[in-house]
């Protein structure tokens, strides 16, 4: 009876996932047909703040980069799309793309003054980075200034806005997830895997750290200008200290925290853990701060793997398989291929890095 | 000779902030982290110092004697009871633990005490002033202000130099692992450093409320504000600590003096300029550059 051994990627939850996954974004992409304006409201909110979570996760969870300055790129692609909408007069949608490649522009410049700090003083560095551009566009009059200004979408017909909105807001929503999916199975992925886990060990293989992570950097940052833009594009109305809040930030790091750091399905479980608080919670004001923060403390001491790293160890399903797996197969007995006689294990454990 | 004064008032500033900076400083120092809620614990000394001014009608620097060993017990307690189980499982661990503190404390704040801006009234020693020259005074306040900061950073270097406490400090900063085979509680070290950095932010956050107005929010913008200072003198030197405040707090006076929306972002655009030309910091210590 002779053993062969295979390698994969797939598991059945990801092959029963990507089914019910298509279903899902066919039903989705179909919303404005289907559902009511508030709900596709509630919708794109959902999106946006799922494709910031995603872009967090990147950073944080997979290239090792605490980023607390994220609003940075929220309120750059958001005074961009202002820009180029109201002080330009371009059209609104195309600004939303030109805001992303502006944030993508300033996203390098800025990597290269931040990349010369590490660790806490980098996530601290983040934070000065993000009020630099707050308090230049505060001073800016053309932009509103402190008091902020509201994107001009009066000569296009609401139900044409509201329904282009939500199909970018869609794309950009579903499109953070395969992004981040797609790019963990490349080169780059693999090497951010291998620097988070061990940073020197992957360096000695001839990784180039720093250049992988400012990649991850840039990357994250030019998503979050889009989906910033995105954002506001929906909100309509901008002002400095709500467009660069940290708050955005600090959801960041609940979705992603709560739902499980360093998987891709974590901050989509965060994402709609936090939705359905704020749904209920959010008239509470500070208490609901007060709630999240604690949960979020929590979590980070007693479950560090989060709310999806627990599933994952108990039902061992992963949606979104990134990693090899090596598994033995008895070539004799004329078992199915996936008759395994052990089960599965993964080469690699998706673990923060330890 | 509004530029002199400028610069006078810049260097008075600067010595508050090089002790917010202490704090933040010694913490990394000695453990490698960087305490994200540290300018929220600096704000809620203020509170603390406002509700015993408010109940027992103190002077709020005679509440200092209150509110400084009332910080002490909360850092220890804090890092005894948190921080500690954070360590030694990578950066994220503390950051999200501290900057998650940093969210609850800064919402309790909002919710107990509103945000509305508050001070605390030192009473006559906020309005008399020392001539320099015909142009140039300065505040008694802001003078007393520094000198203390000045003060208590000479207090601590000798702290940490000559005292077996502070021998256990640095040997802990350099190895933890050997430092415990010689019969040091880590834990305990960590959670007395803890301590003294939330004392000294205790200080600094009295006198910060006397000098001007204070509300929960204003923690991030100090814990910023700290994080400037450490980094334009340079990690790892006290003395570069004071510099840094005091250049920080001459970019944001010379700043307010060019445009009023400047003040903070004069400040920023300095710590930048030196993180692109001086990465290290203006006074690094030889191998204090992680």
């Amino acid at each position: 009876m002779s053993r062969q051994v295979g390698v994969e990627r797939s598991t059945v939850a990801s092959r029963w996932g990507a089914v019910v996954f298509a279903g899902g974004v066919a039903i989705l992409a179909a919303a404005p047909f289907l559902f009511v304006t508030s709900v596709l409201r509630t919708l794109v909110q959902f999106f946006y703040l799922l494709a910031l979570a995603q872009m967090w996760n990147l950073l944080a969870g997979y290239a090792g980069l605490v980023s607390i300055g994220q609003q940075a790129y929220v309120g750059i692609g958001a005074y961009a799309l202002l820009a180029f909408t109201n002080n330009v007069g371009l059209n609104v949608f195309l600004s939303v793309f030109l805001a992303a490649v502006v944030a993508a522009v300033l996203s390098v410049p800025t990597a290269a003054l931040l990349f010369r700090l590490r660790g806490g003083y980098f996530a601290i560095g983040t934070w000065v980075v993000a009020e630099v551009y707050r308090l230049l566009v505060a001073n800016t009059q053309r932009l509103g200034g402190g008091s902020g200004a509201t994107l001009a979408v009066a000569g296009i017909d609401r139900t044409v806005r509201e329904n282009w909105t939500y199909w970018i807001a869609f794309a950009v929503g579903i499109g953070s997830v395969l992004l981040v999916y797609y790019l963990l199975r490349t080169r780059l992925g693999l090497a951010l895997r291998a620097v988070r886990d061990r940073e020197s060990a992957a360096q000695t293989l001839g990784i180039a750290v720093l250049q992988a992570k400012i990649q991850a950097y840039v990357l994250a940052s030019t998503v979050c200008g889009l989906t910033g833009a995105v954002t506001y594009l929906s909100l309509l109305r901008l002002q400095p200290a709500a467009t660069f809040s940290v708050n955005w930030t600090v959801f960041m790091i609940f979705a992603v925290v709560i739902g499980g750091i360093g998987t891709i399905s974590g901050p989509i479980v965060g994402t709609i853990v936090y939705f359905l608080l704020q749904q209920y919670l959010a008239d509470l004001g500070s208490i609901y701060l007060i709630i999240l923060g604690t949960v979020a403390i929590l979590v980070m001491l007693k479950a560090p793997r989060g709310l999806w790293g627990w599933v994952m160890e108990t039902w061992n399903v992963r949606f979104f398989p990134v990693q090899l797996r090596v598994r033995t197969v008895e070539a004799s007995g004329g078992g199915s291929g996936t008759g395994a006689s052990s089960e599965p294990q993964p080469l690699h454990r998706g673990s923060i890095d330890k | 000779m509004t530029w002199v004064n400028a610069v006078v008032q810049g260097i008075m500033l600067g010595g508050l902030y090089s002790l917010f900076a202490t704090g933040l400083s010694l913490i990394f120092g000695v453990m490698r982290v960087v305490n994200l809620a540290h300018g929220v614990f600096t704000i809620l000394a203020a509170f603390l110092a406002l509700v015993v001014v408010e109940h027992i009608g103190v002077n709020p620097l005679v509440a200092l004697v209150i509110v400084v060993p009332l910080m002490f017990a909360i850092g220890y307690v804090l890092q005894r009871s948190l921080v500690n189980f954070t360590l030694g499982a990578g950066v994220l661990p503390p950051l999200l633990v501290t900057f998650g503190l940093a969210v609850v404390i800064e919402n309790i704040l909002l919710k107990v005490f509103s945000a509305d801006s508050r001070g605390l009234d030192a009473g006559r020693i906020e309005n008399i002033s020392v001539r320099l020259t015909d142009w140039v005074a300065v505040g008694w306040l802001p003078l007393t202000i520094f000198l203390v900061a000045v003060f208590l950073l000479v207090t601590l270097q000798l702290f940490f130099d000559r005292t077996m406490f502070g021998r256990a400090l640095r040997a802990t900063s350099d190895d933890p692992g050997a430092a415990q085979l010689m019969a040091i509680d880590t834990r305990h070290l960590y959670a007395v450093a803890m301590g003294i950095s939330l004392a000294i932010g205790g200080v600094a956050g009295v006198l910060l409320g006397v000098r001007t107005t204070f509300g929960p929010l204003d923690g991030s913008v100090l814990l910023i504000f700290a994080f400037e200072a450490v980094i334009i003198g340079g990690l790892g030197s006290m003395w570069g600590t004071l510099v840094g405040g005091v250049v920080l707090g001459i970019a944001q006076t010379i700043g307010a003096q060019l445009s009023p929306g400047w003040f903070q972002l004069s400040g920023h655009l300095v710590f930048l300029a030196v993180l692109a030309v001086r990465p290290t910091g203006l006074f690094a210590r030889a191998g204090a550059s992680e």
